[in-house]
């Protein structure tokens, strides 16, 4: 099983771009209610090459504080995933990079799995990332569905993946396979890159059927460009949300902090 | 023909067996439609490894001989099965109390942190991280972990940290270091995504000891076979008072279901067993603070598990209530929402009044002050259909220490 049943903006970037790509998360709902769609555009704008759209939970238990917190103020500020999809109403008519939803396995069960991926489909987003979704259980339940609706399922790697697990997730994978950088919550200051080479190499020599995005803990162009020296890219999110935090000029900022990272 | 096939499994199974049904985990890690392991990729190596390894590892002889020698040394086992004679002369019926408040620590607890610390040395772990929320739980892992000389960090919501003071201290006092949570509503919930956190951030030295039986397979597995001894005692004692060991009822509070789930075990297949799980209703089950998560609650995942938990409509977790932190909790143990949904055991809740009139009732009547969560147990007496002959187990799952600030402050409310 791999992408070859799937052809959106996901796998289509990855066909004409290798190097570089920079996704960036951002919680839906969050500096305020309806920021989502302005944080999208500028975003595209500002040259980041994919997105990723968390939705927002009470109990995220592989986040770290800052991603905490953005998930506390936009459920404060009333969302859910119903409104998300509402706010995404449209969005193919401006946004043209790969979207994908990123959350836990509660918000999809609830919502449907099979309305989810349908209205996430007409929607035109690409794929999404849960990363409390059992393999099996998406093999066995969802990728048939998820597949139909022309969306790509992201799953993770760490460190401590075995080599024959590292396989069968690159198996499962369809769109990229998520390199989760250290042994860490996210955006986890005590962690960096140091001493992960190895494991990159590894990671790097592994022949996956899939492209590799290294995230968790990247969080300017330094680790950036580190991470993009062994990966088709990086994924920024708890740096992006604490810069949102703290924006009095959203759209402005975004565009510099993305370009800050890939040019320095 | 002696004996047809079904008459044979049935006698191999005990009396009254529920033939074709499976109450405990299969294979795969369920209960039924329950349980599974959803968890991020982070924690799959660890879980995994436990996976593989709990079964042979608490199996082995040199692995019974010690949890045994410590059990009965150094927690007080088997404790008693009392003959609540007073009791039963109210209820017009025989009521047998097990003692697990007389267990070291003052609760059930410490049968399962026991069974993890050693389980943990067998792993090669050096580091201990468990969560708690009125403190029980963290203070029969402290207790362990100054037992072994482990490094040991609870995880207590900040909010919990205020209200049990004493419980904070204790954990000091064994050489634990207590960190709050202080994410969502700095409670249980949030105590146990914390430690779950932490193991993500610490995967190679660390262990997690988890209090119930909750959180991803083969955890309430886990948890449940050391809490089984409860059962296997009961089942012992029980023989030898009154010939048989099963009674009509056996009782258990619930809250994620650790003590109920040791004092269901060994009766889940004898079907004349009534098996009655008591749940929070805090205010009332309908009040909008209540813990009653079988009334309230939806299929959904909590803490690594597929089970019942209260949520909203867009699946956010939402905070229970209940007079008794140990109850306190909007999930339930996989194994209990299969009991409900096949409806092995019956589920009942309680009010915070009436569960607190009850601990007065068991102090009056025989002298013991029960914990709060103890003491819904007890309060159901008054809706069961108990006749004359019955014999009532109720699993008396902690002390009332830890209650008494509750009990002095809050005595003019509830006795009115």
């Amino acid at each position: 099983m791999t992408s070859t049943n799937i052809n959106n903006k996901l796998t289509q970037l990855f066909a004409t771009k290798k190097e570089g790509l920079l996704n960036i998360y951002f919680t839906a709902g969050y500096p305020q209610l309806e920021d989502t769609r302005t944080i999208l555009k500028a975003l595209q704008d500002g040259g980041a090459d994919m997105v990723e759209i968390g939705i927002p939970f009470s109990d995220p238990l592989a986040d770290g504080p800052t991603i905490q917190e953005s998930n506390d103020a936009a459920l404060q500020n009333g969302i859910t995933l119903k409104k998300i999809i509402q706010q995404l109403h449209g969005m193919r008519d401006e946004i043209h990079i790969p979207v994908l939803l990123m959350g836990y396995i509660n918000s999809a069960l609830q919502y449907g799995v099979e309305k989810l991926a349908a209205d996430l489909g007409e929607l035109g987003v690409d794929g999404m990332i849960l990363p409390d979704l059992p393999i099996d259980e998406y093999k066995e339940k969802y990728q048939e569905l998820f597949e139909a609706n022309n969306l790509s399922m992201v799953f993770l790697v760490t460190p401590q993946t075995s080599t024959e697990r590292l396989k069968y997730i690159d198996e499962a994978s369809s769109g990229f396979i998520y390199v989760v950088s250290t042994a860490s919550t996210t955006g986890n200051e005590a962690k960096d890159l140091d001493g992960q080479k190895e494991y990159f190499e590894r990671i790097k020599k592994a022949k996956f059927n899939n492209p590799t995005m290294i995230g968790f803990n990247i969080k300017d162009h330094a680790s950036y460009t580190e991470a993009c020296k062994y990966a088709n890219g990086a994924i920024i999110g708890s740096a992006f949300i604490k810069m949102l935090g703290n924006s009095h000029l959203l759209e402005k900022d975004i565009k510099e902090f993305v370009s800050f990272v890939k040019q320095g | 023909m002696a004996m047809s096939i079904h008459e044979e499994k049935k006698d191999l199974l005990g009396q009254g067996a529920y033939l074709y049904m499976n109450y405990q985990v299969d294979k795969k890690g369920f209960y039924g439609n329950f349980g599974g392991a959803y968890i991020p990729e982070m924690l799959v190596p660890n879980v995994e490894e436990l996976r593989n390894r709990y079964l042979d590892i608490i199996q082995e002889e040199g692995f019974k001989a010690e949890m045994e020698d410590l059990l009965r040394d150094y927690v007080g086992r088997p404790t008693p099965l009392y003959l609540a004679k007073r009791l039963s002369e109210k209820y017009k019926s025989t009521i047998y109390l097990k003692r697990e408040d007389l267990c070291h620590t003052g609760a059930h607890k410490i049968n399962n942190t026991i069974g993890q610390i050693l389980l943990a040395r067998r792993l090669g772990k050096t580091r201990i991280i468990a969560e708690t929320g009125a403190g029980q739980h963290g203070v029969a892992t402290a207790t362990v972990c100054a037992l072994m000389g482990m490094e040991c960090v609870v995880y207590m919501g900040a909010i919990d940290m205020e209200r049990q003071k004493p419980n904070v201290e204790r954990m000091k006092m064994l050489g634990a270091t207590v960190r709050p949570a202080n994410s969502g509503s700095k409670t249980l919930k949030d105590a146990t995504n914390e430690a779950i956190r932490d193991w993500i951030n610490n995967p190679v030295d660390t262990h997690y000891i988890i209090g119930s039986v909750v959180g991803p397979h083969p955890y309430p597995d886990l948890v449940a076979r050391f809490q089984s001894i409860i059962s296997e005692e009961i089942k012992d004692q029980l023989i030898d008072k009154t010939g048989s060991p099963n009674p009509d009822y056996v009782i258990a509070c619930v809250g994620g279901g650790s003590n109920a789930a040791g004092a269901f075990y060994h009766y889940l297949n004898e079907a004349s067993v009534n098996l009655i799980a008591v749940e929070a209703a805090g205010q009332g089950v309908y009040s909008g603070h209540s813990a009653a998560t079988t009334f309230l609650g939806k299929p959904g995942v909590i803490h690594g598990s597929r089970t019942l938990l209260m949520q909203t409509e867009d699946g956010q977790i939402t905070e229970p209530y209940s007079i008794s932190a140990g109850l306190d909790y909007p999930g339930i143990g996989p194994m209990h929402a299969n009991l409900f949904e096949t409806g092995r055991a019956k589920f009942y809740s309680i009010t915070d009044g009436e569960a607190f009139n009850a601990a007065m009732l068991l102090s009056r009547t025989e002298g013991i002050i029960p914990a709060l969560e103890s003491a819904h147990a007890v309060a159901v007496l008054e809706n069961l259909p108990i006749k004359k002959d019955d014999v009532v187990v109720i699993n008396l799952s902690g002390r009332g220490d830890k209650d008494m600030m509750t009990y002095i402050t809050r005595k003019d409310e509830f006795t009115k």
